[in-house]
């Protein structure tokens, strides 16, 4: 296949309608109004439906209905925007509507700045609304995974009947890289996978009690919603963490960072291995769930220490991976902020000051 | 291998574009890994804008680098702007028409040119970040001409009047930066 260049917003747009995505409602916020954009005149090609919405909230209750529907639906935004998102999001996740949504992350908090950052990592992973659900957070490091990503998320979704969230941040988002882009699905394909959800969504049933649809994002029996989160909670169980573990066999510095910042910390430890050090790196690749496996698989007789490195101030990835460490070696951090690039001088600078302890 | 590139100049003047021809260039021919990545902000005319190539023969990481192997200043203001990361031994492109050639490092190579002045001798003050592309492209030799044109060529497929004129100053750049070498 034939690679592309192409902007990360432009190629996460692609690859959902390539995936099968036929609506999308969003309302503009840099650094991600490519997305719609892009999706504005590509929709309309291929049957589809793009509305920009009123607001945040309009957009995500659009999203809610179209995907109650049975069609592939997404939306996407930019920090503020997605904190905007939340009460959408959390009543697709209790209706268990299968949705798409990515976050192309800038500084906060607050309105923040429009560069990017890395400063949602709690609220994607931990708390993307009210009420303790979970969701896949998948965390892309380049256009390449960003795409790859985008069109698994909306089989994920589809599977387990769940949001899937992309976070991004404006750097994936503005920067263009090559990529090879996935299949188009068929119009057969996806009037299949629409056939696919008649068991629970409005897609055409009888207006007796017993057979029609119910999207219910609540319930009124205690005992219900009791099921309904147990059920939920052992869907959560079921999902399987992935990583990319870097030159962490005899590594003595482990350097451990997500989407931009993995890329950057990777290039980071080839300078060091260059330079005779031991670094590896541990990458999240789905940051939720998180992949705590990877960390027990170091050889703490080794390791030296770790070090978080995240474009976020205060430092919030490194939560999970405190976790994962349990105290079986020191972390140390190297962050930055406010829209600033994580710079590699920084990063093996940090990662030398672990090894001369 | 890996050469890190910034261009920048004020906003009208092509540098994003610049950029993006290159780049473009390189996914479209090489095996080689390639990132542009634009500034972005709150923009405004006249201030400055400026973007960052990538061109590597392993991963990327950064999509700008700490310390520049290569910069293209358009205008005066960039000059002061980035300067200071160009590395030791870094090559420096300047817009000689507007950017005073008075450098207050003697650790860069300077290569002139005044794009300004040639753009409007060929009769449109816009073809000047092509013309100098070709002066860098031809200075640095970091991918095929040929392949570059074959860019242009195709991102202007729906502007064929204004060829001729991008051809002809691609090729008055490949011949400024070719006598410089």
């Amino acid at each position: 296949m034939a690679r592309v260049f192409m902007k990360g917003t432009e190629a996460v747009a692609e690859a959902a309608v390539r995936a099968g995505c036929r609506f999308f409602a969003g309302y503009p916020i840099t650094p991600q109004n490519e997305v719609p954009e892009y999706l504005a005149r590509r929709l309309p090609e291929v049957g589809g439906v793009f509305v920009q919405g009123e607001s945040e909230v309009a957009s995500i209750n659009m999203v809610y209905g179209a995907a109650s529907a049975g069609t592939r639906a997404m939306t996407s935004s930019s920090s503020p925007g997605v904190a905007l998102k939340s009460e959408g999001i959390s009543y697709c996740a209790a209706a268990r509507i299968p949705m798409v949504y990515a976050n192309f992350a800038r500084g906060g908090p607050g309105v923040g700045s429009i560069q990017p950052a890395q400063q949602d990592y709690l609220q994607a992973t931990k708390a993307s609304g009210n009420g303790g659900f979970r969701m896949p957070v998948f965390a892309p490091s380049t256009v390449q995974e960003a795409v790859d990503m985008t069109y698994e998320a909306f089989d994920w979704a589809d599977r387990d009947r769940t949001p899937v969230l992309i976070l991004a941040d404006g750097v994936v988002g503005t920067m263009m890289e090559p990529v090879v882009l996935p299949e188009m699905k068929s119009d057969e394909e996806i009037a299949a996978i629409k056939a696919s959800k008649r068991d629970w969504a409005c897609i055409g049933h009888k207006l007796d009690y017993a057979h029609r649809a119910w999207i219910q994002p609540g319930q009124w029996s205690t005992t219900k919603m009791q099921e309904v989160n147990e059920e939920a909670d052992a869907l959560y169980k079921s999902w399987k963490a992935r990583s990319e573990e870097y030159m962490v066999e005899d590594a003595e510095v482990v350097l451990t960072a997500y989407g931009i910042s993995g890329r950057i910390a990777k290039s980071a430890v080839n300078v060091l291995r260059a330079q005779g050090i031991k670094a590896g790196l541990i990458r999240p690749i789905t940051v939720y769930p998180f992949p705590y496996d990877a960390y027990d698989r170091l050889d703490y007789s080794k390791v030296k220490g770790i070090l978080d490195v995240e474009m976020s101030i205060p430092a919030l990835f490194v939560e999970d991976v405190a976790v994962a460490v349990k105290d079986r070696c020191k972390i140390e951090t190297c962050l930055c902020s406010g829209g600033n690039i994580m710079s590699r001088d920084a990063v093996i600078a940090a990662a030398k000051k672990i090894m001369e302890g | 291998m890996e050469t890190n590139l910034c261009v920048a100049g004020f906003g009208g003047q092509g540098v994003m574009s610049l950029g993006k021809f290159l780049a473009d260039a390189t996914c479209n021919s090489t095996d080689k890994n390639v990132t542009f990545f634009p500034s972005y902000g709150a923009e405004q005319r006249g201030g400055t804008a400026n973007c960052f190539v990538v061109i590597s023969d392993e991963d990327i990481g950064a999509p700008l680098g700490d310390v520049m192997d290569d910069l293209i200043v358009m205008n005066g203001p960039s000059l002061a702007k980035f300067l200071p990361t160009l590395k030791k031994g870094g090559r420096l492109f300047i817009n000689s028409s507007i950017v005073p050639d008075k450098i207050d490092r003697e650790d860069v190579t300077l290569i002139k040119a005044p794009v300004t002045e040639l753009a409007l001798e060929m009769g449109n003050s816009k073809v000047l970040n092509v013309i100098m592309l070709g002066v860098y492209v031809g200075y640095t030799e970091v991918i095929e001409p040929a392949i570059v044109w074959d860019t242009i060529e195709h991102k202007l497929a729906s502007k064929p009047k204004l060829l001729p004129l991008n051809k002809k100053a691609f090729e008055k750049g490949l011949e400024l930066g070719r006598a410089q070498r």
